[in-house]
């Protein structure tokens, strides 16, 4: 391996961590919202979303991912394919998200909503005030697993010719007839990645221990 | 929106059965043999001492951390560098099964560790041990409350299982590829793909459902 290999190695890392924190940074509130509408139970649309969850749990991140590249250019859609890659990351992930949330919701207890009514509170004031400060709080760990799962999900994006990690790695591969240090090295930055969410996800927790504490 | 996309999928509706049928077919040599490995694993870490705890843990860690893709990918193409040659079906269930036993024992050991201790402490002085005490003690309620958490881990088999279209194994995704190039109708194909991995994994959600009730009646 060569320097530039290196260089390329470090580049698909690049891209990969961008791809994934902005299918986060979708994938989370899009997720939040799918769970309030079946929260609110919105007539109709409640089990459409249902339905859609599951569809999504279910699917393939590559066969998504082949869906979204291939099949919206036909419906007269072109998108770049970094788009489509971050697109469909952040499908599926708001449909993981949306259990999520969903679960923190329905643990939330029904008392404090009472006493914020009984207290005049509005509705979307009662959300913004009372549920979501409690929700980040109790979703995180639930979320932060789920970043890594996306993280993992991620090399389908090389299917469609995204250069990440996995793309660089198999391309040196080829050209270079030694697989495995390119290999190594892209599994050694994915337990990088993967390591710092985990490390920040306890370092938070943490924090929330030693505050209720005080 | 027209159905003639639909129409051409159904015409070439062998070529899909024959990736389904080999998707469940992976699924099913590769859940079993990472039940099995799992389950191998999960002994280790019950039975064993330290110097056996710690490293299978860090390897379960590490497996944890890393893509399934990239697994795949080094058992295929890697591991003819160590003079060993797989093909790519071999490799395929090998890199499914090695990874998602990972996970089996992880969610075994959570299982294990919520269990109240007496049951075990009560059958050691009873003077069970080894291999006995596992099968006939430790494993039964560890066995009761994982079988969602194993559900959902088969579900994420046949999810995974859709990576190896990348070493050309040809299952579901591959078939619904290959009709999608040849007559260009990616929205069909993928649509029928994806709706077959939903009744999968809606298959599997239901055994779950079932195997707790009567699991429930017998209790």
């Amino acid at each position: 391996m060569t320097a530039v290999d290196y260089l390329a190695l470090l580049a698909g890392a690049a891209n990969t961590i961008a791809i994934s924190a902005i299918a986060i940074v979708l994938g989370s509130p899009l997720g939040l919202m799918l769970a309030l509408v079946r929260w609110a139970k919105v007539p109709g649309l409640d089990g459409f979303v249902a339905v859609l969850v599951s569809l999504l749990r279910a699917t393939p991140s590559v066969t998504l991912m082949l869906l979204v590249y291939f099949a919206l250019p036909v419906l007269g859609i072109e998108l770049p394919r970094v788009v489509a890659a971050v697109a469909t990351l952040a499908l599926g992930s708001m449909a993981y998200n949306c259990e999520i949330w969903r679960g923190a919701l329905l643990a939330f207890p029904k008392d404090q909503l009472e006493a914020a009514k009984a207290f005049g509170m509005r509705r979307h004031l009662r959300f913004r005030q009372i549920v979501l400060p409690q929700l980040l709080r109790s979703a995180l760990p639930a979320l932060v697993n789920e970043m890594t799962l996306l993280v993992k999900v991620s090399p389908a994006i090389a299917v469609i010719g995204v250069a990440d990690v996995t793309r660089a790695a198999v391309r040196i591969g080829a050209a270079t007839y030694e697989p495995v240090p390119p290999f190594t090295i892209a599994l050694i930055i994915y337990l990088a990645i993967i390591g710092a969410l985990v490390l920040a996800q306890r370092l938070f927790e943490n924090r929330q221990l030693a505050g209720n504490a005080i | 929106m027209n159905f003639h996309g639909f129409e051409i999928v159904w015409s070439q509706r062998d070529l899909m059965l024959n990736g389904l049928l080999l998707t469940l077919e992976i699924v099913a040599i590769s859940s079993v043999l990472a039940a099995i490995l799992g389950f191998a694993v999960f002994g280790m870490l019950v039975q064993g001492g330290p110097a056996i705890v710690r490293p299978v843990k860090a390897a379960i860690d590490v497996i944890r951390a890393v893509p399934f893709m990239l697994l795949c990918y080094l058992l295929y193409y890697g591991l003819p560098s160590t003079g060993v040659t797989l093909d790519n079906m071999t490799a395929g269930i090998t890199a499914l099964a090695i990874y998602n036993a990972a996970y089996v024992a992880e969610l075994l050991r959570g299982a294990w560790k919520a269990q109240p201790p007496e049951a075990d402490e009560a059958a050691r002085a009873f003077g069970f041990h080894g291999w006995r005490l596992l099968v006939r003690i430790i494993m039964p309620p560890v066995l009761l409350d994982a079988v969602p958490m194993l559900g959902n881990q088969m579900i994420q088999v046949i999810k995974d299982s859709a990576f190896l279209v990348i070493i050309t194994v040809q299952e579901l995704t591959y078939a619904a590829n290959e009709i999608q190039a040849t007559y260009y109708v990616p929205f069909a194909s993928f649509v029928c793909a994806i709706l077959f991995y939903w009744i999968l994994c809606l298959g599997v959600e239901g055994g779950v459902r079932g195997l707790l009730r009567v699991a429930e009646v017998r209790r």
